[in-house]
């Protein structure tokens, strides 16, 4: 019995000490603001974070993460209350429908004012109320000059038996139905069994060509001359051509995806008007363009484009002309049809 | 009582961190979005195109566990006759890469496998044209038995050197030869270490994801992917539930089986 007692009361020491800390956390909270910030890997320059803590004494934590979905999944489950996210536009087209988003003060974002028009009041955001751009980007094929010799220009060459066992493809079913759907002529956000099934076929058909699927490889894979053609994001074959001067990218003339990730602020954000100041502070001009500078991604600002290198503005894999972009489309939000892709992914993974 | 009183923590524990997780994956695969009760998330996972899925996961298990059971059981049986001193060491080398990240040791066969890798530099200097050994069958069944082949050796040299050496020279006393002496006194003593060496092989084997993805190169999906993308990608909780109360099932039904050949409960057994 003794021992019961004394397990008792240790534990009911433990669990005061806990509530003493907990409260005296609290307490500093007060002081000192953190702002908890949660953004895709490797798409940020984190100086410019140190200097945005240094410059307003609010403490910055720092997380990220690699797909649209796990974000949306820990945002909607609650358990960190994050200030600031950054989705991609269907993401924020879901995220608003089912009221996870704060809609902003624009009076304290005046920087607001450099965006680019073509990137505001896009269908996910319609009266731009809740969201700020933060990168935009496209998708299209990176290849390797010294291995393609065919002209790159359409995503058939994706279907090209020369290329048996040299194509990597992304491993992300919006993306590889979606530039077959393409290619094929339809709306990479169509609901039509149709066009799916046919989508479905020629993945299919396609399958005994490529190397592999893969997301994060494919950079290292084409840098290291282990395929000649893979799908990618822009940014990524930005990072490619740097480390690897043989690789090219081109945007097929059939169009391709258009992604536009805006900084947001979801209802769980206890710390509102800071978190305004430092999505203002991120779309400051001397701030964006070193951040931009180090990400590779193509950047919504219109000051800092005007000061990017001449090499860079005119770079068509980053900054494509305003004819590749019209023919390019950005994800629609396809909620509970997401399943029927998801069953055409697994079935061109399952065929033999 | 007073092991009642020891018991709280662990059993606080296991209720957090086992037991309500296992009835919310139950909840959700019987339950549909709205959360009304139904069977459809279990039915759907038995059409041909799933079913073939798992069909592919259990044949690579198996094929891995058979490799595995294969390499390991000499290796042990090697190791136990060693003396104790090359014993040790030579157990200390199978567990050192352990300490490594699995990851990073999946990463590494890459790079060893690729076009440019290792092996096929290595086979230019004969004049061998590259193979491609990265993304293929092989290289996934390869990560398998590499990741999982101390799982298989261990148990059953732990097994091994706990047999009683009197039962061995008594079987030569009553003239058995070497051969025969394994056949009716080691081996079957070691059955245990080797049922659960089996298991515990079988079970990663059939859920991985991970080195399906990085050494399959993605060409087809297994179990483990399909619900890693009910849960990230699709956000069909309900489906991937589903399709986990399955895989459990399975592995249940597997266990029993492996127990009842394991009838003396002896042996390092895991459950």
């Amino acid at each position: 019995m003794k021992r019961i007692k004394r397990i008792t009361s240790i534990v009911t020491l433990i669990v005061v000490l806990f509530t003493m800390a907990l409260s005296f956390t609290s307490c500093s909270k007060e002081e000192k603001v953190t702002l908890n910030v949660y953004n895709w890997g490797e798409y940020i320059d984190e100086s410019v974070i140190k200097e945005f803590e240094q410059r307003y004494g609010i403490k910055v934590n720092y997380e990220t993460y690699a797909t649209n979905e796990e974000m949306y999944t820990k945002v909607k489950s609650g358990g960190t209350a994050y200030d600031i996210v950054i989705p991609s536009d269907y993401m924020v087209a879901k995220m608003i429908r089912e009221g996870l988003l704060e809609k902003l003060d624009f009076s304290n974002i005046p920087n607001y004012k450099y965006i680019d028009p073509k990137f505001k009041n896009r269908d996910f955001d319609p009266n731009n109320e809740y969201t700020v751009p933060y990168m935009w980007g496209t998708v299209g094929i990176a290849y390797n000059k010294k291995m393609v010799t065919d002209p790159v220009d359409s995503w058939n060459i994706l279907w090209n038996e020369k290329y048996k066992g040299q194509i990597l493809m992304l491993d992300s079913q919006r993306e590889a139905i979606g530039l077959t759907l393409k290619k094929l002529g339809y709306s990479l956000n169509t609901t039509d069994k149709n066009a799916l099934e046919k989508a479905k076929q020629e993945l299919i058909k396609q399958k005994p060509l490529v190397l592999a699927y893969a997301v994060d490889e494919i950079k290292d894979k084409m840098i290291a001359n282990e395929a000649a053609l893979a799908v990618d994001w822009a940014g990524n074959a930005v990072c490619m051509k740097r480390q690897n001067p043989d690789i090219e990218f081109a945007i097929p003339k059939e169009g391709s995806n258009l992604f536009i990730d805006c900084m947001v602020i979801p209802k769980t954000s206890k710390h509102k008007k800071e978190a305004e100041m430092f999505i203002n502070f991120m779309c400051e001009t001397a701030i964006a363009k070193k951040n931009v500078e180090y990400i590779g991604y193509s950047t919504p600002h219109t000051e800092v484009y005007k000061l990017l290198d001449e090499k860079i503005k005119n770079d068509k894999t980053i900054y494509p002309d305003e004819e590749t972009l019209n023919r390019c489309e950005i994800y629609k939000d396809l909620s509970d049809y997401l399943s029927e892709y998801d069953r055409i992914w697994t079935e061109v993974k399952a065929s033999n | 009582m007073k092991r009642q009183a020891y018991s709280i923590p662990y059993l606080t524990w296991m209720t957090i961190f086992a037991v309500l997780p296992l009835f919310l994956v139950l909840f959700y695969a019987f339950t549909t979005k709205q959360g009304s009760f139904t069977l459809d998330n279990l039915i759907r996972f038995f059409d041909p195109l799933y079913l073939n899925v798992l069909v592919r996961s259990i044949n690579l298990a198996l094929v891995s566990t058979l490799i595995c059971l294969i390499l390991g059981y000499p290796m042990a049986y090697i190791i136990s006759k060693a003396n104790i001193k090359a014993r040790n060491t030579l157990i200390l080398f199978f567990i050192i890469p352990m300490w490594m990240n699995f990851l990073l040791r999946t990463y590494a066969w890459m790079t060893i496998l690729e076009r440019n890798g290792i092996i096929n530099k290595f086979l230019s200097l004969f004049g061998i044209k590259p193979l491609s050994l990265l993304y293929t069958n092989g290289a996934v069944i390869l990560g398998m038995v590499y990741n999982f082949l101390p799982f298989m050796v261990l148990p059953i040299y732990t097994v091994l050197i706990k047999i009683d050496k009197s039962l061995i020279e008594a079987s030569y006393d009553l003239g058995a030869n070497k051969l025969t002496t394994f056949i009716k006194v080691v081996f079957p003593l070691s059955l245990p270490g080797v049922i659960s060496g089996i298991t515990m092989v079988f079970m990663p084997s059939v859920t991985t994801f991970a080195i399906s993805r990085l050494l399959g190169g993605g060409q087809f999906t297994l179990i483990g992917n399909l619900i890693e993308r009910q849960f990230i990608n699709v956000g069909d909780w309900n489906f991937g539930s589903a399709i986990s109360i399955v895989m459990m099932a399975i592995i249940l039904i597997s266990i029993a089986i492996m127990n009842k050949f394991d009838k003396d409960k002896e042996g390092v057994n895991l459950w």
